[in-house]
């Protein structure tokens, strides 16, 4: 069954018009927030497909920059986006993609910060449901709706075990588990979706352990 | 209480002698672990929602896009002024639908049911019965249940998204889960409700989504008003003992497989239809071509 609850009917609770173009967009800004792990000070926002089109009219931009700035999907504040990043400071601009995206509905959001950068893609599956499927270059799959941990490593042996050594002493589970290179020997990523929130002392243990370069933590 | 289609539910009421929202409260239960009370609170809540939505909707809105508005409250004084065709509960759902879905469209707080653009007709029915059967929050959070259910059974054996199956999966959808409520909140036999969901969603085949620059705007929010005069439709019929002829979960395949075989075009895409009208490819050219960037 696809659905498997009555609320996923009658629900969500949301801030019109559209549940993929303003909803799922709101959703994946948040997720990218998350994943940058601060605000960020300027953003570029690429629409691809659907949203390249239908994006002014949906709010699809006022969506994404609102969830960029930690608002929920029912935030009453979400049209005000653009007056709530003004007031802040924070820069913005949207680019329309003529490339053709693999999924309709695909937004890819560069974060910047100081001397930070991260760029996410993400994808709206309909009904507010969303998925990150790209992290600094790294593929992935990541819907947000459990704990995760994104773990970027140098790519040998041993480190995969160190972690989820580490994870099974603290008796959190893991419900689903993948890794990925961009070049053998280089950096890699492993992303653990875990049924139990990671607290802060095992995130910092995690950290500490050799060859791990990076570690974001995602709760809920 | 589990049940995956539309015999299987009524087939369950019957041998238990309950209705389609306490089968939904206790298959809600089983596979969430919540209490009957929190679930029931949860409702309440997307109840309130409902209600706010349809108050700011009746002031007269303006949509996000500028495109539309001002239609619900049209509707609800001249059904206040009394001199019209039919008023009472039908004029008042439909304003209700119209309503919430205008607030949809001005980027107000609304609750999909089970979409966003449809989100009107569920709660228009079922606020405006509550006036005209004098009926408590309690009776309506029920008949939430019960639409829930039915609901439940479309999205899991045909699709409720308008790029997938077109309207008549969306306002379709929304329409049989009234349909079935309102026979359900006037005390109607599971099996009627059945029909009012067979009789609603038979009515709405084929119906396409092809809105105006692919917003929800133009034909969504009068949809809303027809799919909500057609669950009244439907539910007066069942209610009257009017059986369809096709059983409910052959309707509901009908619906789906009439949904995946319709043209991209017509399929939430802007392509077709009255996207592709002269009026629809002037708004098209008109919101599509604005830049918003502050640097």
């Amino acid at each position: 069954m696809k659905y498997q609850s009555v609320f996923d009917i009658i629900g969500p609770v949301m801030v019109g018009p559209s549940s993929s173009h303003t909803a799922g967009a709101v959703r994946i800004g948040l997720l990218a927030r998350k994943l940058f792990g601060r605000e960020p000070e300027r953003v570029t926002i690429h629409f691809y497909g659907s949203f390249a089109k239908t994006y002014k009219g949906h709010a699809t931009d006022v969506a994404t920059l609102a969830g960029l700035m930690g608002l929920s999907t029912f935030d009453e504040g979400i049209p005000k986006a653009f007056d709530i990043a003004n007031d802040k400071g924070i820069k913005y601009s949207f680019i329309e993609e003529s490339a053709i995206p693999e999924h309709p509905n695909t937004i890819v959001i560069d974060m910047y910060a100081g001397d930070k950068f991260s760029s996410v893609k993400g994808i709206s599956l309909g009904g507010g449901l969303v998925e990150i499927c790209e992290v600094d270059g790294f593929a992935l799959k990541l819907s947000g709706e459990s704990p995760a941990l994104l773990i970027f490593h140098i790519d040998t042996y041993g480190t995969i075990a160190s972690v989820t050594t580490l994870l099974a002493e603290k008796k959190i589970n893991i419900s689903h588990m993948e890794v990925s290179r961009l070049e053998k020997g280089r950096l890699a990523l492993m992303v653990i979706e875990t049924d139990q929130s990671v607290p802060d002392d095992i995130f910092s243990a995690i950290l500490a352990k050799p060859n791990i370069e990076r570690v974001v933590r995602l709760n809920l | 209480m589990k049940f995956r289609n539309m015999q299987e539910l009524v087939k369950l009421c019957k041998e238990k002698n309950i209705k389609f929202s306490r089968a939904m409260l206790e298959y809600e239960c089983e596979t969430s672990g919540l209490s009957k009370e929190e679930i029931i609170s949860r409702m309440a809540d997307k109840l309130s929602v409902m209600n706010v939505s349809a108050e700011r909707g009746l002031k007269g809105l303006k949509s996000y896009s500028g495109m539309t508005g001002g239609n619900a409250k049209l509707i609800h004084d001249y059904m206040l002024k009394g001199d019209c065709l039919t008023g009472g509960v039908f004029l008042d759902a439909i304003s209700l639908a119209v309503a919430i879905n205008e607030n949809n469209a001005s980027m107000g707080v609304i609750c999909a049911t089970p979409t966003a653009g449809s989100c009107g007709v569920v709660p228009g029915v079922l606020l405006a019965l509550q006036k005209s059967l004098n009926k408590t929050d309690d009776d309506i959070i029920k008949a939430l249940f019960a639409a829930g259910a039915v609901g439940y059974i479309i999205a899991n054996n045909a699709v409720i998204s308008g790029a997938t199956g077109g309207c008549q999966a969306e306002i379709g959808s929304a329409s049989a889960m009234a349909a079935a409520a309102a026979v359900e909140l006037k005390g109607g036999s599971p099996a009627s409700c059945a029909n009012a969901c067979a009789i609603a969603l038979k009515n709405m085949l084929g119906l396409s989504c092809d809105p105006l620059a692919g917003l929800v705007e133009v034909p969504c929010i009068k949809r809303n008003a027809a799919g909500a005069a057609n669950a009244l439709c439907a539910a007066e019929m069942a209610l009257a003992g009017v059986i369809s002829y096709v059983p409910c979960d052959e309707v509901i395949d009908s619906m789906y497989r009439i949904g995946i075989s319709m043209p991209l075009a017509l399929r939430e895409t802007a392509l077709g239809g009255l996207a592709s009208s002269e009026t629809g490819k002037k708004w098209k050219e008109k919101l599509w071509s604005v830049n918003s960037n502050n640097e």
